[in-house]
């Protein structure tokens, strides 16, 4: 069943989920720092229109399984995988590298990557942050993302912030930014990593708020994140990582409400507990 | 009183004559030392060979007086025949030339450290965000990493130029007229040190308040508000 690949206007959680196309997957990725082995074979996929959490204990390799999809980090072993293509990996002097940068860096560029610590860059406004990739990576006409800017930027609540330095902004305004530098690139997929982790309690919920109108649109998402009510509502699946390894995968009910093993029911209860 | 502001000002225009030829010896110079300390810099950083070549370079040019660099480009070089039958002896028998080299290697030096700590301050997470968007190597040095790098190294290589600007008059010791060549001259012709001197000091002075302010506008102009907290 030929499917199209635009990304928008699918209703999360349909019925004909399983029929989509994969958009982004991990196929028995391994990744070792030093003796630390933080991976230890992790198959993953997310279906167009997916919201797929990944929860886990500080340890548990989410962040690093997220740095894998656009090769931030390589893995050792295993291949991830981006609309079907692998990138492609070889050995050279003990080492993994990308057999073709070129195929990395396009790759890379279709996909949305949101950082813990938001990595603006500081000497472009916030407009010059967003507009920076699409002109200069992808190559389109500067007037043409720079009015698709504005739109996102009034998107994410920063329409009047369009000409402030990342410096004058809050750290919530500082990720609201970077979610909109992210959707400028017109990404298959948008990768969170903890998004909002190093923020002031305060102002969680105005990213949070973000990032939920993100998933109604229907777009695929890999969220790393530790507001586990959050991501009990806003995913359409959800990963227990634990110790390098899949620990549970299911539906949000299961993984937060009636996780089926010990593990990731110790791990909901002591989060919820606090939370 | 007449007398002796007549002869400031005849000083001081004699002592204007060598301005062209100070300032030539510090553009050129400066220019050549900021294209190899930056290939120095980034040759450091993608090499661990070049590493170690470029700290003995710096450790060279950097721990020795300018003035016995210059001497012994001009003076020690022509010893050898095999440099006097080389290709280069025209240029290196040119006063002007040896001049301009050994301060532009003098000045190479001061500067790839001073990008060093430059490279070394710009946030990893600028450099991560560009690869996640895409950026080949080339065009994040060049969108993220220089740009970031020379803002922070600016106020550093600001004292750098001045003394680029003093250690021209230097130059004279190798046959050079420019404006301190002048100023020895007309002192052994005058008798009258103080005075020449000043007027030669007063120039230097007028020299690097320019320069000084040159910077501190680029300074403003790759400073965003806020954005240096």
């Amino acid at each position: 069943m030929a499917v199209a690949s635009g990304e928008q206007g699918v209703t999360s959680g349909s019925a004909t989920e399983a029929a989509k196309p994969v958009v982004i997957e991990a196929i028995g990725v391994e990744k070792k720092f030093g003796a630390n082995k933080v991976l230890r074979g992790v198959s993953l996929a997310a279906r167009e229109g997916e919201v797929v959490s990944i929860v886990g204990a500080s340890g548990s390799g989410k962040s690093t399984l997220l740095r894998c999809f656009p090769l931030l980090e390589i893995p050792d072993a295993g291949d991830v995988a981006i609309a079907g293509e692998v990138l492609a990996l070889v050995e050279r002097g003990g080492r993994r590298l990308p057999r073709d940068i070129g195929q990395v860096q396009r790759v890379r560029s279709e996909l949305g990557f949101v950082f813990q610590s938001f990595n603006l860059w500081p000497h472009r406004t916030v407009l010059g942050n967003v507009v920076e990739a699409p002109v200069h990576v992808q190559k389109r006409p500067r007037a043409e993302c720079v009015a698709e800017a504005e739109a996102l930027l009034e998107k994410v609540g920063l329409a009047d912030k369009r000409d402030a330095w990342p410096a004058q902004l809050s750290g919530g305004q500082q990720q609201r930014a970077a979610i909109a530098r992210a959707l400028a690139m017109r990404p298959k997929a948008l990768l969170f990593d903890e998004p909002t982790s190093a923020l002031d309690p305060e102002l969680v919920g105005e990213v949070l708020r973000v990032i939920r109108g993100l998933a109604e649109e229907g777009r695929t998402m890999l969220i790393v994140t530790h507001e586990m009510s959050f991501a009990a509502e806003v995913s359409t699946r959800a990963v227990f990582l634990d110790a390098g390894i899949v620990g549970e995968e299911g539906p949000p009910e299961q993984i937060f409400r009636h996780p089926q093993t010990d593990r990731c029911r110790a791990f909901v209860s002591r989060h919820l507990a606090r939370g | 009183m007449m007398a002796e502001l007549a002869f400031l000002f005849g000083v001081t225009r004699k002592l204007l004559g060598g301005l062209p030829l100070t300032i030539e010896l510090v553009t050129l110079s400066v220019a050549t030392g900021a294209l190899l300390a930056v290939a120095m810099a980034l040759a450091r950083s993608a090499s661990r060979i070049a590493a170690v070549l470029v700290s003995f370079y710096v450790f060279v040019f950097r721990g020795s007086p300018l003035l016995l660099q210059m001497f012994f480009i001009y003076y020690g070089l022509g010893q050898f025949a095999a440099v006097r039958d080389s290709f280069a002896w025209p240029a290196l028998r040119d006063p002007t030339f040896c001049a301009i080299l050994s301060l532009a290697l003098n000045t190479a030096a001061y500067t790839s450290e001073i990008l060093r700590g430059g490279l070394a301050s710009v946030p990893s997470g600028a450099i991560e965000a560009g690869r996640a968007v895409g950026m080949s190597r080339v065009m994040l040095l060049r969108r993220v990493v220089l740009p970031l790098a020379i803002r922070q190294a600016l106020p550093a290589y600001s004292n750098e130029l001045i003394a680029m600007v003093k250690s021209t008059s230097l130059a004279s010791i190798v046959t050079l007229m420019e404006v301190s060549g002048i100023a020895y001259a007309l002192v052994s012709e005058t008798y009258r040190a103080i005075e020449v001197l000043s007027c030669a000091g007063a120039i230097y002075l007028v020299l690097i308040v320019l320069l000084t302010r040159g910077v501190w506008l680029v300074e403003t102009w790759l400073s965003p508000a806020g954005s240096r907290a």
